[in-house]
């Protein structure tokens, strides 16, 4: 436990390697990061960059290497992995860009899933899940399997499912990376939704559309982050307009 | 040609590139053929022990039983313990009838020599604190022509000197220098002999009765009845006016190819003094009961082993196939046909099953003379036995159509798969088939605990796997319960009657039933670890999601175990009835007695235990691979 202020996520010489010797490679490279709460922050860069590895440490998938990483006031990278699992149980959702949903459950199972993997009660994760559905846009799609589902659909979903046990931070890697551009302005309008809700959002992202919706932007390339930029398009409560999609 | 070069080229480069699976599927075949081939090369390898003693004793080529008025030595029981034999002699005969019975056969037709009539008096014998009926030959001092017992420990018969039947002193636990008490009366165990012309220990029957073993009740029961030999006046001062003597004579004919035609024109005539004619060829035939019995246990084992196998081929070639759906695309995708396809997958795992038929005769051939001792009754050794061609065709048979039965509908399926899907499949994600979807199954699984949520969803996405590890787990149990109801039926039956003596025929079951219980549970540990690893493969995907959105590595191990204790259920269930009708049919007719509730239970429960432990091992390893890669391999 540290003193982490009003930030919900911090992060102090973040490390992850792969290899050793002359192939050694460094993913994430001394990052130092701050994400107050109610803040929407960006992260853009090449490819193979590190971003989704930093979302993933961030998140508890992976460990770093080195460094120190607190979450919601306590600190992952000394964690066990039931710890870590707790962890995520309750302050994390992920959002991926290939949208991992379970093909055998329809849309509402997928969404209540991480609140049955909390041990909630099953009328208590379908009541929360049917919401989250009718809140993103597809209560009339819940019992639908995702391959019955467009792109954006599927998104939706996989953000609502982020949202079932109201985590302190949502990941997000490449939201909408896989979608065509009605589907990604669907995409935006959830996010501009949930900024305004005052949720903590962190987006790895491609498409300078989507970052330049963020209070924050932050460049990454070779692991490390070599900018950073305070915008304001976040808060202006107008995703959609400034990014040009409508 | 140049197609066979590719594909046995291509079968090369797979085998080397995963030799772990593949030794996997030789294995379960092997223990499957190495089972059916010991099974089949046990068929006649105690003839030649027979022969030996038959010269070693110079043996009767006929037997003729003369009753008294009491128990008369019988005909080999057609199965052991369990044959019905004729009316009992009940009348006493007088003693000019007997000789000129035994005169009429000594001059019949087609007899060369003879000896006897030898008086035999029935007896209780008493050593080391057992009881036993023994059957008391009364012998003269010097060697008869035909039928001399062969001593292989002591001396031959004095005054007051006994001596025994092998396998009768070996249950009994006697040797030369101990003493016995017949009806009373103290004998010295003067030696111990072998005899060509009897049934060893268990096997002699009497009458009056049924069986030689189980179920006979009154004051004639018939029991397990040892032999001994005694003087002809200690025989007859061991018969008494209530139980006298009854006579046995032994003949050599000039031709022994003809004893049974003998037997049949000269014996079992509807008569009081009728006698009872025994061939030389049945009382060889009853004297392989030992290893028949063996066969008895090795033959349906053989069975279940093979279906066994059939489970473990099925699930390590489904897995097999679903790692090489890339490849199966890269092999379309540069021109090969959907039948070049199957083929490869087929040759793969044919040329696996071959070798593994190869390596189950061996096993069998090799293994065939360590139970093939035709026990003490004989002396000499069984010849080595014969792998005939008929033998190695069944065996090859049933390893190719263990592998072709577990394989083709992959292989076909592999071969309609799309190219580009196939292209597309990520290598962890590479399941032939999609998901399954069960409502129900998933609506209960909502109210359960995470692991038992996990583990039921894991179910309910392949079906068809967890239908192979229900019946693998129902065959294996179906075997160990067919072992407990042996062992039930065995102590229940046996209970009074044998008094203690250890049966060298149970006792030889018993070492095969532990060789085949080995063998199915062998199978079944590797059918359990081959499943769990297919599922944790299958459910990298869904372990790793679940792990994302919350779950522990422990809740997913305990998730994956419980994926195939769940179906392990019904199957260990389903055990309980399916061995006990096996051993029903195994045992032909005998009264099975069903094993103790706790007995069933301890099975049922430890089967389960087993397959939750070996279960777990695939499991934790795959529950603690990192999250991350395996998420990130689907967007790259």
């Amino acid at each position: 436990m540290s003193d982490t202020g009003a930030s919900v996520l911090r992060a102090r010489g973040l490390r992850k390697e792969y290899g050793q010797g002359e192939g050694l490679v460094r993913a994430v490279d001394e990052v130092d990061l701050d994400v107050a709460s109610g803040e929407t922050v960006a992260v853009m860069g090449p490819s193979g960059c590190g971003k989704s590895t930093l979302l993933h440490l961030l998140g508890g998938l992976d460990r770093p290497t080195g460094g120190e990483l607190w979450l919601a006031g306590q600190r992952l990278d000394q964690m066990g992995e039931r710890a870590l699992a707790r962890l995520r149980r309750g302050a994390v959702g992920f959002v991926f860009q290939a949208f991992h949903l379970m093909d055998e459950l329809t849309a509402v199972e997928n969404v209540e899933l991480p609140a049955l993997l909390a041990g909630q009660p099953a009328r208590a994760a379908r009541r929360r899940a049917s919401a989250l559905l009718d809140r993103v846009g597809l209560a009339d799609r819940a019992a639908f399997l995702p391959s019955a589902l467009s792109g954006g659909q599927r998104q939706r979903v996989a953000i609502a499912r982020a949202l079932v046990s109201e985590p302190a931070v949502v990941l997000a890697d490449e939201p909408t990376g896989n979608l065509d551009s009605q589907a990604t302005v669907e995409v935006l309008r959830l996010f501009e939704d949930l900024h305004e809700a005052g949720q903590t959002l962190i987006i790895v992202t491609h498409d300078s559309r989507i970052a330049a919706t963020a209070d924050r932007l932050i460049s990454m390339r070779d692991g490390a982050f070599i900018d950073e930029t305070r915008l304001t398009g976040g808060s202006t409560g107008n995703l959609g307009s400034l990014a040009g999609l409508t | 040609m140049g197609r066979i070069r590719l594909t046995g080229r291509l079968v090369r480069r797979d085998l080397r590139r995963r030799p772990g699976p593949a030794l996997l599927l030789v294995l379960a075949i092997t223990a499957a053929t190495a089972t059916l081939t010991l099974g089949l090369v046990l068929r006649g390898v105690t003839n030649q022990p027979y022969q030996q003693t038959r010269a070693a004793t110079n043996g009767p080529d006929v037997v003729a039983q003369i009753a008294g008025s009491g128990p008369v030595r019988t005909g080999p029981p057609r199965g052991r313990h369990l044959s019905r034999h004729g009316p009992p002699a009940s009348a006493p005969v007088a003693h000019a009838q007997i000789a000129a019975e035994a005169r009429a056969l000594t001059h019949a037709p087609g007899v060369s020599r003879y000896s006897g009539p030898f008086p035999v008096a029935s007896a209780v014998v008493r050593a080391r604190g057992l009881t036993a009926d023994v059957e008391a030959e009364g012998r003269s001092l010097t060697p008869a022509s035909v039928d001399q017992p062969k001593v292989t420990e002591g001396t031959w018969v004095s005054s007051g000197g006994i001596v025994l039947e092998r396998t009768f002193a070996e249950a009994l636990g006697v040797g030369v220098g101990d003493r016995v008490r017949l009806n009373g009366r103290p004998f010295r165990v003067a030696g111990i002999a072998v005899t060509a012309a009897d049934l060893p220990y268990p096997n002699l029957c009497y009458y009056p009765g049924g069986s030689c073993m189980f179920d006979l009740p009154g004051p004639f029961a018939s029991r397990n009845v040892g032999f001994a030999w005694v003087t002809e006046a200690d025989a007859r001062a061991l018969a008494s006016a209530q139980a006298p003597p009854s006579y046995v004579l032994d003949l050599k004919l000039k031709d022994p190819a003809a004893a049974p035609a003998f037997a049949s024109a000269h014996g079992n005539r509807p008569t009081p003094t009728s006698p009872i004619l025994i061939p030389w060829q049945a009382i060889q035939s009853s004297s392989g009961l030992l290893v028949q019995d063996e066969q008895s246990v090795i033959s349906p084992g053989a069975w279940l082993a093979g279906l066994l196998a059939i489970a473990s081929v099925a699930v390590l070639a489904g897995g097999r196939m679903a790692e090489r759906t890339r490849r199966v695309g890269l092999l379309k995708a540069i021109g090969g046909t959907p039948e070049t396809v199957a083929v490869v997958l087929l040759a793969e795992n044919l040329v696996l099953a071959l070798v593994a038929a190869a390596a189950g005769l061996a096993i069998g051939w090799l293994a065939g003379p360590l139970v093939a001792s035709p026990g003490a009754a004989l002396v000499g050794t069984p010849g080595a036995p014969a792998v005939t061609l008929p033998i190695v065709g069944l065996v090859v048979a049933m390893a190719v159509v263990v592998a072709l039965a577990s394989t083709l509908a992959p292989a076909i399926r592999a071969a309609r798969t799309s190219t580009v899907s196939a292209l597309a499949t990520v290598s962890y994600h590479a399941g032939a088939r999609s998901p399954r979807r069960r409502p129900r199954l998933i609506a209960l699984s909502a109210r359960l605990p995470v692991p038992l949520l996990l583990g039921l969803r894991l179910v309910a996405r392949r079906p068809r796997r967890a239908l192979l590890s229900t019946a693998s787990v129902a065959v294996t149990a179906t075997g160990i319960v067919a072992v407990l109801a042996f062992h039930a039926t065995v102590r229940l039956k046996t209970v009074g009657l044998a008094n203690g003596l250890n049966d060298p025929v149970v006792d030889r079951d018993e070492q095969m039933l532990l060789i085949l219980t080995v063998v199915l549970v062998a199978l079944t540990v590797l059918n359990a670890i081959c499943a769990a690893w297919a599922t944790v493969l299958d459910a990298r995907h869904a372990s790793a999601l679940a792990r994302a959105l919350g779950a522990s590595p422990q809740q997913v191990t305990a998730g994956i175990a419980a994926a195939q204790v769940l179906p392990a259920v019904p199957g260990a269930l389903l055990g309980i009835p399916l061995g006990i009708g096996l051993f029903a049919v195994a045992a032909q007719g005998v009264g099975v007695v069903v094993p103790p509730v706790s007995w069933l239970a301890a099975a049922v429960l430890g089967t389960l235990a087993a397959v939750a432990v070996l279960a777990a091992i695939p499991a934790r390893i795959g529950a603690r691979r990192p999250v991350s890669p395996i998420l990130q391999a689907e967007t790259a």
